[in-house]
């Protein structure tokens, strides 16, 4: 199921329950959409094409006590309006109580062959440089779902980045997500922990299997929450590996999950290594698709597997 | 809630005259402060708040039942500090220590100084928050006001026209944008750097109703301001406050960089006395 309508579902039944909420988009749509559109035409409006008067818009309501969520593409909703999203939502809510939800559909490559102005890849990064903006990069429904709940009991605004694609389940239901935590562990048994978010973590458990049957158990956090974050909780997980592989579908180097990975590291002096896979370098502009893209950015599979066999086997002993 | 009491139109003008020499001293003691473009504007919300046009609780700002009003133009409003003083907003002692470290007024305002709905630093953004608001208004039913006060500089930007088409597509009749036409925008004439023509015009080719005033006329800004508020068409409604930048600062009500013209204190003080004088 595509969680944009995991979430819309959501949405729907609050709406029904909450005369509170609303729901903007920027001319977005979905078929989950046109019911809202139908039974809330009061509360759920398209904006049209104009992102900086949909953040705007959902600012003044959600100033007269209304939780907003705002809908557009994820490149063109985080910066397109990136000011009003800066001065309206991050500054203002220093001030004042407000509850917008920015919702980015199209991370990453998930638009595989619009090229790269449809491609999100520096969202991480300038959503997260937002004080107050929680920034939620879920790699599956149940994670939305935990959202959800975060979203309406928590004040503030916040940003939710969905992949465009299916996404299959990583967690059960929504009681195996700890949300507040912010990242969930899939434990591994040696030396190696991949810490990815959004879609790269379902690319990340197919390489924790495939490691398995070779018969090296890999350790994978799915950071799903990168702001607020609980660093000492991610620390004391990193801790128990000697390398650690940040794995985004978004430019490294430049402040995104490799380096919140790497500030982690730092500020806790956790001995281990750290390489990322994203994208290094600027942008490209060949066809192709996810997966030839990956392999042009040197993220796929066979090149990350490649690094993980180069892990020392274990024990790894941390020096005292 | 009732707001001031409406004054007569003669008191209004007093008041209008001491707002603006209350100005000049805030610029006086902050030279950083934009003076011409809060000039401007003194009319315009000197008459928006003693004539009753506008509710307010001075003792509970935020208090559900007033009208709201985003100042969008937030450099050139320190004009408003001596309002929010004199109606009990603030305390006369904060006009004093502007842009000290005790003090909560500064050059770009912002939610800290009772009375600042928003963020007002980076323009073109009031409209649209300002449509969010009258929208949610519009859904409980609860009637109040929206008012927004623009200048005609920031009409460049082009998130004013998002909001603009936003406003008049959703009727939000309860919305009332009053423009600063005061001319000029931060260095030059706006007719020099992209004429925008008749504003009225534009506005009602954007579904707007259209009022067009002398931004100086304490009478006629009150007859515009009724108006306006008597406005039952559902659609929303501007009001082009045609003003001279810097006005009664001759040096500056002429001078095409007159937004950032920093007047030296001993400037300030002739200003003043020949104010006094007359």
């Amino acid at each position: 199921m595509l969680m944009r309508d995991v979430l819309i579902h959501r949405i729907h039944k609050g709406m029904r329950e909450d005369e509170k909420i609303f729901l903007l988009t920027a001319d977005m749509g979905a078929p989950a959409l046109d019911r809202l559109l139908v039974e809330f035409p009061d509360r759920c409006i398209n904006v049209g094409i104009a992102e900086q008067n949909l953040v705007s818009v959902a600012t003044g309501l959600s100033l007269e006590g209304f939780t907003v969520f705002a809908y557009g593409i994820a490149p063109f909703i985080t910066m397109r309006a990136y000011d009003q999203t800066r001065v309206g939502l991050s500054l203002l809510s220093h001030l004042r109580a407000l509850n917008v939800i920015l919702l980015g559909v199209g991370v990453g490559f998930s638009y595989e062959v619009s090229g790269p102005t449809h491609h999100c890849v520096e969202d991480l990064t300038i959503m997260r440089l937002l004080p107050n903006m929680a920034v939620c990069s879920p790699g599956d429904g149940a994670t939305v779902e935990a959202f959800y709940e975060f979203a309406l009991t928590e004040p503030g605004p916040k940003y939710l980045r969905l992949d465009a694609k299916p996404a299959p389940a990583i967690y059960e239901s929504i009681s195996e997500v700890d949300f507040r935590r912010g990242f969930h562990e899939f434990p591994g048994s040696g030396d190696a922990c991949i810490v990815s978010t959004g879609y790269p973590t379902q690319r990340a458990l197919r390489l924790r299997e495939e490691m398995e049957r070779e018969g090296v158990r890999i350790g994978v956090v799915d950071m799903f929450l990168l702001q607020p974050m609980d660093d000492a909780a991610l620390a004391k997980v990193l801790y128990k590996y000697r390398r650690i592989f940040s794995f985004e579908e978004s430019f490294i180097g430049k402040g995104g999950l490799d380096a919140l990975v790497s500030n982690v590291l730092r500020r806790f002096g956790v001995p281990a290594t750290l390489e990322s896979f994203g994208l290094s370098g600027g942008y490209v502009f060949e066809n192709g698709g996810r997966e030839h893209l990956y392999r042009v950015y040197g993220m796929d599979d066979e090149s990350i597997l490649g690094r993980l066999r180069s892990v020392p086997s274990p024990p790894f002993r941390i020096p005292a | 809630m009732s707001g001031a009491i409406p004054l007569a139109l003669e008191c209004i003008r007093e008041k209008a005259d001491w707002v603006r020499r209350q100005t000049l001293l805030l610029h006086r003691r902050s030279p950083e402060t934009r003076l011409a473009s809060s000039l401007s504007c003194v009319e315009i919300l000197t008459v928006l708040y003693y004539g009753g046009f506008i509710r307010f609780d001075a003792l509970e700002p935020l208090r559900e039942d007033r009208d709201r009003l985003v100042i969008s133009k937030g450099h050139g409003s320190i004009s408003f500090f001596p309002i929010l003083s004199d109606l009990g907003f603030i305390d006369s002692s904060e006009l004093d220590k502007i842009a000290r470290p005790d003090g909560i007024l500064k050059a770009i305002p912002d939610p800290l100084i009772p009375g600042y709905e928003t963020l007002n630093g980076s323009l073109g953004q009031g409209l649209g928050v300002a449509c969010g608001m009258a929208l949610g208004i519009k859904h409980r039913g609860t009637g109040q006001k929206v008012f927004v006060l623009s200048g005609d500089g920031e009409l460049y930007e082009g998130s004013v026209w998002e909001a603009a088409m936003f406003a008049a597509h959703h009727r939000l009749g309860d919305l009332v944008m009053i423009i600063d036409n005061n001319g000029r925008s931060m260095l030059d004439y706006c007719r020099n750097i992209m004429d925008l023509g008749p504003l009225d015009a534009l506005f009602r080719a954007f579904g707007w109703e259209t009022l067009v005033v002398d931004g100086h006329d304490i009478g006629a800004l009150a007859t515009c301001y009724r108006e306006a508020l008597a406005n039952r068409s559902g659609r929303p409604c501007v009001v082009v406050a045609n003003t001279v930048k810097g006005k009664g600062v001759p040096s500056l009500e002429g001078d095409a960089l007159a937004h950032i013209r920093m007047l030296a204190p001993l400037e300030v003080d002739r200003i003043l006395e020949c104010a006094n004088g007359e």
